[in-house]
């Protein structure tokens, strides 16, 4: 029996998974629906869709948070890397103990603190220097590059942590220059970690309200804070329309880079095993 | 060496001096100006500074706001209640969350990676949709009320929404992934023939599991329980759609403070009180991330 699970842990465990998949069902179901009720069944119909993709608001708000999304993902990408590599290569430098808990303070700050702290530093500055004049899509890719790029350097910094350093003193030693380490050895190896940080923080700023909305202004509304503004007033069946095509794409972008990943890690196994094969 | 070291030290500057800047400094602007008194105008806050003449600064310090945390129990009561429920939430995750890392953690391997990938899933669609999701579920005419009311069991719908209840499934419903996954980690690496071991002296299971697995997951438990400890006090999304008017939740009140009575300064000293507040439990994660990440060579 040890090592096995037993009865009682698979019904625990399926009622976890039930809680985590029941709301997201109800959703995808209730999308389909006929009637403006959410919850009462009128028979089958994709009308929501059709008037989802009539709501230019919708579409505009859209259109913004993809923007914010991939040039915060980059940003918070080039971030969060050189600060994991920071932390996990260099051991000793003045301030490392400050790094490390502002790399991981923000993880769990709660949000109404950083959205507040960073639209008063915004209207500080703009006091003083006149930038940013006025909030709008540069304030909120800042705010959203300082708190995502905390999660990049996690990401990061643990898999610098379990990478072998032998393989980068190699380089040196055969007369590589650090940026050329870098770029040959490093880089390379930690590539799907970088691509799951870009991942990670674009989800991260594709789908934050409090913080977006400490730092927004007139017109450079993102989608969560449309979204938030119209379910505040009540489930809305368009919604649930959106919701499900959200849900379907981040099914499919997450099982394709499961399914790339674990290709990766299995090449890299073989390359590792082929080359111990060669030296033996 | 000299490309080395400048290398070295961009490396490290660019990330340290972002950091400085937006994350470190703006904490210093929120505290001046919890100093600050509210004044009509751009920003709506007096400065803390003040040329009066040529050579002379004058200060104007401000307790004020501090002190009307501690009169209105308003604030004290949203603080104690936010502590609670954070509190209630993160107990019921980790109740929730255990036995799916236990079971994920003892599945064969080659099913380990969906369940987690299953379990990280949810985290990656909209939290705000996922939210929503629940008032369809828990409201009068809802889901629940509809299945409870079709199979004869209740007659008058069962009041959910708007509750404490309903703000601890969304606490829940929401942070689960963060308490799962920590736990497996430490679940994970786990060395079976100790178990093994205290099964052949005759050892009870449950005994077993509360002699040996339990206190090994300890760190898995502490920096789950933390990762939804943290935010949880400050949430503002869920009692703002789950729960009533009544929720007294201190995210909610620092962002009704700010975005309907513009009071920028009290807005400020709560979220200096709230910060406060979690300083040991974040302290207490630092520790646990800093001992995570130092683990190696």
């Amino acid at each position: 029996m040890i090592g096995r699970r037993s009865f009682l842990i698979t019904t625990l465990m399926s009622f976890g998974f039930a809680f985590l998949y029941i709301p997201i069902l109800s959703l995808i179901v209730y999308s389909f629906n006929e009637s403006r009720l959410v919850t009462v069944w009128a028979g089958f119909s994709t009308k929501w869709y059709a008037e989802l993709f009539q709501n230019e608001q919708l579409l505009n708000a859209a259109k913004l948070s993809l923007e914010v999304a991939a040039i915060n993902a980059t940003g918070a990408v080039i971030l969060g890397t050189l600060a994991g590599f920071a932390l996990s290569r260099f051991r000793r430098f003045r301030g490392r103990t400050l790094m490390t808990g502002m790399t991981s303070a923000p993880l769990v700050m709660p949000e109404v603190i950083t959205g507040l702290s960073m639209l008063l530093l915004f209207v500080a500055m703009e006091q003083a220097f006149g930038w940013p004049a006025g909030r709008g899509v540069t304030t909120i890719t800042i705010a959203h590059i300082t708190f995502s790029m905390a999660y990049v350097t996690v990401v990061i910094q643990s898999r610098l942590a379990s990478l072998d350093v032998s393989l980068e003193e190699a380089a040196m030693d055969l007369g590589a220059r650090p940026w050329k380490v870098f770029m040959v050895i490093t880089l390379p190896i930690i590539f799907p970690a970088i691509l799951a940080g870009w991942l990670l923080a674009f989800t991260l700023s594709w789908d934050d309200l409090v913080i977006t909305s400490f730092v927004s202004g007139p017109g450079s509304s993102t989608l969560p804070i449309v979204i938030f503004s119209k379910v505040r007033l009540g489930v809305s069946p368009d919604i649930n329309a959106l919701a499900t095509i959200m849900v379907g794409i981040v099914a499919i972008g997450v099982v394709a880079t499961g399914l790339y990943l674990q290709h990766q890690e299995r090449r890299r196994e073989r390359d590792v095993q082929a080359a111990l094969a060669n030296h033996g | 060496m000299r490309p080395v070291v400048a290398g070295r030290w961009a490396v490290i500057s660019l990330p340290y001096l972002w950091l400085l800047l937006f994350f470190l400094v703006p904490f210093v602007i929120v505290f001046k100006i919890s100093l600050s008194d509210i004044r009509l105008g751009m920003p709506p806050y007096q400065p803390m500074l003040q040329w009066v003449e040529a050579q002379m600064v004058s200060i104007q310090i401000n307790l004020g706001n501090y002190a009307f945390l501690f009169e209105d129990p308003l604030y004290r009561n949203a603080y104690l209640h936010s502590l609670s429920t954070a509190a209630v939430s993160t107990f019921l995750c980790l109740l929730i969350g255990y036995p799916m890392a236990y079971g994920i953690a003892r599945t064969d391997k080659s099913w380990r990676n969906l369940l987690l990938m299953l379990v990280m899933l949810p985290f990656w669609t909209s939290f705000l949709l996922r939210v929503y999701a629940w008032i369809g579920i828990l409201k009068n005419n809802g889901l629940i009320n509809n299945l409870l009311m079709g199979m004869g069991l209740i007659d008058q719908p069962i009041v959910m929404l708007q509750t404490d209840f309903a703000v601890y499934i969304g606490i829940v419903y929401s942070y689960l992934p963060f308490m799962v996954l920590p736990l497996y980690a430490t679940l994970e690496k786990q060395d079976i023939t100790l178990l093994e071991a205290a099964a052949d002296l005759g050892c009870h299971p449950v005994r077993a599991f509360l002699a040996i697995t339990l206190p090994l997951s300890m760190p898995g438990v502490v920096a789950g329980s933390l990762l939804v400890f943290i935010p949880a006090v400050g949430e503002f999304v869920i009692p703002a759609l789950l729960g009533g008017p009544d929720t007294l939740m201190i995210g909610k009140v620092l962002w009704n403070e700010f975005f309907q009575n513009r009071d920028w300064p009290v807005a400020s000293a709560v979220a200096i009180a709230m910060l406060l507040l979690l300083v040991v439990p974040i302290m207490l994660f630092q520790l646990a991330q800093g001992r995570q990440a130092g683990g190696h060579p």
